[in-house]
């Protein structure tokens, strides 16, 4: 599987109003590529809330995006707090956002379950104090 | 119908309009950003009550035709200048969620 392109992106954790601005330029770029419309939704939704979550939860990260001939994979990196408990974590409905957050419309703990949803494929690896690392695979065949 | 069309047939006032003719393809209402980020359509009409400037990230990402902003919810200058440098529509009724949809399921 040999990689074709590959989109990488600071993740500011200080500015809650520009989160999403990587996954609205992974957007854009997919599109250029010529990438079927419903994979990129996929492919944006689930970047998004990896997004979302690492401004919320870890005080930003990294995400690198790599497009290969048969997928697209979404890798996030993080060093903030980790997960305590994933399988709770995966549940719809759970979540340990503030009531700040809350009012922004976030919070509502749908951001893993979503990511689950709309990858084929997700792989969780976290450590308490350590950081999360996230890969997401969207197949493309 | 496009979104400049229901502008002018529903009375909708426009605070951005930077691609008026996205087509209007159905209704989604929801105030929870990851909800309607997974379950709205694209082209559909977003009517929400939530002002902040996330909802320009979640309307580009889900693809929506426009977002309408019920109530009379009050726009900050930075939402609406982000909106327009994001190609973003930007609407506004003094009317409730419910109320907006059965108008726009009227007219397309």
């Amino acid at each position: 599987m040999s990689e074709l392109l590959k989109f990488h992106f600071d993740v500011d954790g200080t500015d809650f109003t520009s989160a999403g601005q990587a996954s609205v330029q992974v957007k854009k770029n997919l599109r250029q590529l010529g990438i079927p419309p419903e994979i990129i939704r996929r492919v944006s939704i689930a970047m998004y809330e990896g997004e979302i979550n690492m401004v919320i939860h870890a005080g930003g990260g990294e995400a690198d995006v790599i497009v290969t001939e048969t997928a697209i994979e979404i890798r996030l990196h993080d060093h903030g707090p980790g997960i305590k408990n994933i399988d709770q974590a995966m549940q719809e409905g759970f979540s340990t956002a503030t009531d700040t957050i809350r009012t922004l419309g976030f919070g509502a703990g749908m951001g893993l379950p979503n990511m689950k949803r709309y990858s084929d494929d997700i792989e969780i690896h976290s450590e308490l104090g350590v950081g999360t690392d996230i890969i997401m695979r969207v197949n493309l065949t | 119908m496009t979104v400049s069309e229901l502008i002018e047939k529903a009375g909708f006032k426009a605070a951005t309009l930077p691609e008026p003719d996205k087509e209007i393809t159905g209704v989604y209402i929801g105030d929870l950003l990851s909800w309607v980020m997974g379950r709205a359509n694209s082209g559909d009409v977003w009517i929400t009550i939530m002002s902040n400037m996330n909802i320009l990230a979640v309307a580009s990402l889900a693809d929506t035709a426009c977002i309408l902003v019920a109530e009379d919810v009050e726009l900050s200058q930075d939402l609406l200048t982000t909106a327009k440098q994001k190609n973003i529509n930007v609407l506004l009724t003094e009317l409730g969620a419910y109320e907006a949809a059965v108008k726009i399921s009227k007219l397309i």
